[in-house]
């Protein structure tokens, strides 16, 4: 299946002796000229070779003044440069060291090919005595390793949490990754999906026809399934809510069935809501490249939507870092939201609204229907650590939980250093989800993969449910070379989506 | 990266798709599925076509869902899901049958 060793899956997640370069060279895409210029980044292409693209002109000079740009803007950038003591905690917390064993991934060495970058221009003993305090010059071999190496990071952010001083590596992978867009160094993958925003609407690059399309075809589907007329309304104004989700719940699967689930809770409570053309899309890749500028352009279109509209509240599906966007950021990046209804959290997550309606007993919920299932539940990084849900510490883990344990009768957890706060990645986030990089995503998903294993064989756990869309096709694509089935990973929602019984519905015989 | 049919050179990017969409035909499919050692039988070429015709009216490759409906009607309700597709193309139908029906790859979280 692959031209690389897959690792072993083994009882227990070893932490393995770091060895060099195990992974030197490993390389996203990198995005053509005209992908980094509808973004507002420059590029070159090399006339001389197909597919390869040089540094801009002046790179080097544009790349420390970007730094500088970097630390005057973010004060916590300075501080991650400055503030490291070289503790070790980090080493071990990270997937893709665990799963590729290169020294070079351990968090703190990771961030250190930036920091002594930072030494030498920015620091009074980098300038005099760069030797001595491990600092060095910016070099074409070193913007080639950034490249490589920011970009087998996922910004998923546990190693800070073990961090003493919260180092947020995510932060200075955002910056490597901005400073790399501003000399050429944009990824293909990243940058041609956030033009495709732009100019179309979502990531997927889903045209409004296409999008009618699909959601007539669902509302058929659940027809002809449960003889029950289930809408999925596009850009109906003047409706309550404004559902943004992930372009991949109108196409992929178990995606797609999660947004059945949506629609069958708004339809059981009698709600009204309505999906954008404008903004079919709570993806917002502006955050893994580190843009500001992007990231508020992407979520400006979510509050023309809702203005347009008119709509009273949004709700976010299961999309993670549209949600991590979405809580932290989109007041400061879009707001003030004062034309919405105060009395609701904005936005809210899904999982908020359908667990409110699940505990006042609005939903009449049938949970045998899951019994062919023993379920688990992946945290999702961005959802897990950079955010919260509802009005409790904490929220983020248990409300997805308690919407399964509400739907499914049997439950069980991951070993617990594997949850929560300290969930593993997918493999696939940050911008990582692509197949130019399927080595590193084969090889990230080993300690999410062990836990699962485990849980399958002491508890009988047939299917992990996860609330983010690259978590779900990363999932699908890579834990087969584990020996799972794709079908074992399904969306929170199909699981309310099966259990729930609707009005007038008419099961069909089997 | 290119191909050839028939002496006639066909553009692709980095991953195997073609740059100029509008110049498929036929024998390209053949061509980029040869590349990958992968025979292409008429159970392949349902798949293809209707991608086309898809594509044709819509812009962009169908969801899942909507191909496995699709091959279900036409092929018989037990070829109708993701598994047969995918014993068809074990790269995924999404992005193998959508390359050699000389369609973009998805792009998303998909």
């Amino acid at each position: 299946m692959a031209d690389y060793e897959v690792p072993e899956l083994k009882e227990y997640a070893v932490v393995p002796l770091p060895e060099d370069d195990t992974m030197k060279g490993l390389k996203p895409f990198v995005a053509k000229p005209d992908f980094q210029e509808a973004l507002g980044y420059p590029g070159k292409k090399d006339e001389t070779k197909e597919n390869t693209y040089l540094l801009v002109d002046g790179w080097h000079d544009k790349a420390i003044d970007k730094m500088g740009d970097l630390l005057n803007r973010y004060r916590g950038f300075r501080v991650f440069m400055d503030s490291c003591v070289k503790c070790g905690a980090c080493t071990d917390k990270c997937h893709y060291f665990l799963g590729t064993k290169d020294a070079k991934n351990m968090p703190v060495a990771r961030q250190d090919l930036l920091r002594s970058v930072y030494r030498r221009y920015f620091t009074f003993a980098g300038k005099f005595f760069p030797k001595l305090v491990g600092a060095r010059d910016l070099t074409e071999d070193v913007v080639e390793e950034w490249y490589s190496y920011f970009h087998q990071c996922s910004e998923c952010r546990r190693c800070s949490v073990f961090c003493p001083y919260g180092i947020d590596t995510a932060e200075v992978t955002m910056a490597a990754r901005e400073i790399l867009a501003h000399i050429g160094r944009g990824t293909k993958y990243s940058n041609e999906i956030i033009g495709k925003v732009f100019t179309i609407g979502n990531n997927l690059g889903l045209p409004e026809k296409a999008l009618a399309n699909v959601l007539e075809g669902l509302e058929e589907d659940v027809e002809y399934d449960i003889e029950v007329e289930v809408k999925f309304p596009l850009d109906k104004k003047g409706a309550d809510i404004l559902l943004v989700t992930p372009s991949a719940d109108f196409f992929a699967e178990p995606h797609i069935d999660g947004l059945i689930g949506y629609a069958k809770v708004f339809h059981a409570t009698n709600t009204s809501w309505t999906l954008s053309t404008m903004a079919s899309e709570a993806a917002n890749f502006g955050l893994f490249i580190g843009s500001y500028e992007n990231m508020q352009r992407i979520s400006m279109r979510i509050r023309q939507a809702a203005e347009d509209l008119g709509v009273k509240r949004i709700v976010y599906g299961e999309c993670g870092h549209a949600w991590r966007v979405g809580y932290s950021f989109l007041n400061t990046l879009a707001g003030p939201f004062d034309f919405l209804d105060q009395n609701y959290p904005i936005p809210q997550h899904i999982c908020e609204f359908t667990l409110d309606k699940l505990e006042k007993g609005e939903l009449n919920i049938d949970k045998s229907r899951n019994d062919d299932m023993t379920l688990t539940f992946h945290d999702s990084c961005n959802v897990a650590r950079a955010s919260g849900m509802g009005d409790k510490p904490g929220g983020q883990f248990t409300i997805p939980r308690a919407v399964i344990k509400h739907v499914c009768n049997n439950y069980v957890d991951m070993e617990k250093d594997t949850i929560h706060d300290a969930t593993f990645c997918c493999g696939g986030g940050g911008g990582l989800l692509t197949d130019d990089l399927m080595e590193i995503r084969v090889k990230g998903i080993l300690p999410r993969a062990t836990a699962l294993k485990n849980v399958t064989e002491e508890y009988g756990v047939t299917h992990m449910a996860a609330i983010c869309a690259i978590c779900k096709s990363q999932f699908t694509k890579v834990l087969p070379y584990y020996g799972f089935t794709m079908d074992q990973i399904v969306s929170v929602h199909q699981l309310v989506s099966n259990a729930i019984i609707l009005e007038g519905q008419v099961d069909p015989e089997d | 990266m290119s191909f050839e049919v028939n002496g006639k050179t066909f553009e692709t990017d980095e991953e195997g798709y073609m740059v100029n969409l509008l110049e498929w035909e036929p024998g390209c499919a053949e061509a980029m599925a040869k590349l990958e050692d992968q025979p292409l039988t008429d159970a392949h070429w349902e798949v293809i076509n209707f991608l086309r015709e898809y594509y044709d009216e819509y812009q962009i490759a169908p969801a899942v869902r909507v191909l496995t409906k699709a091959i279900g009607k036409k092929l018989g309700k037990e070829k109708g899901n993701s598994k047969y597709l995918y014993e068809l193309f074990p790269y995924g139908p999404g992005k193998q049958a959508c390359k050699y029906a000389g369609l973009p790859k998805p792009t998303g979280c998909v």
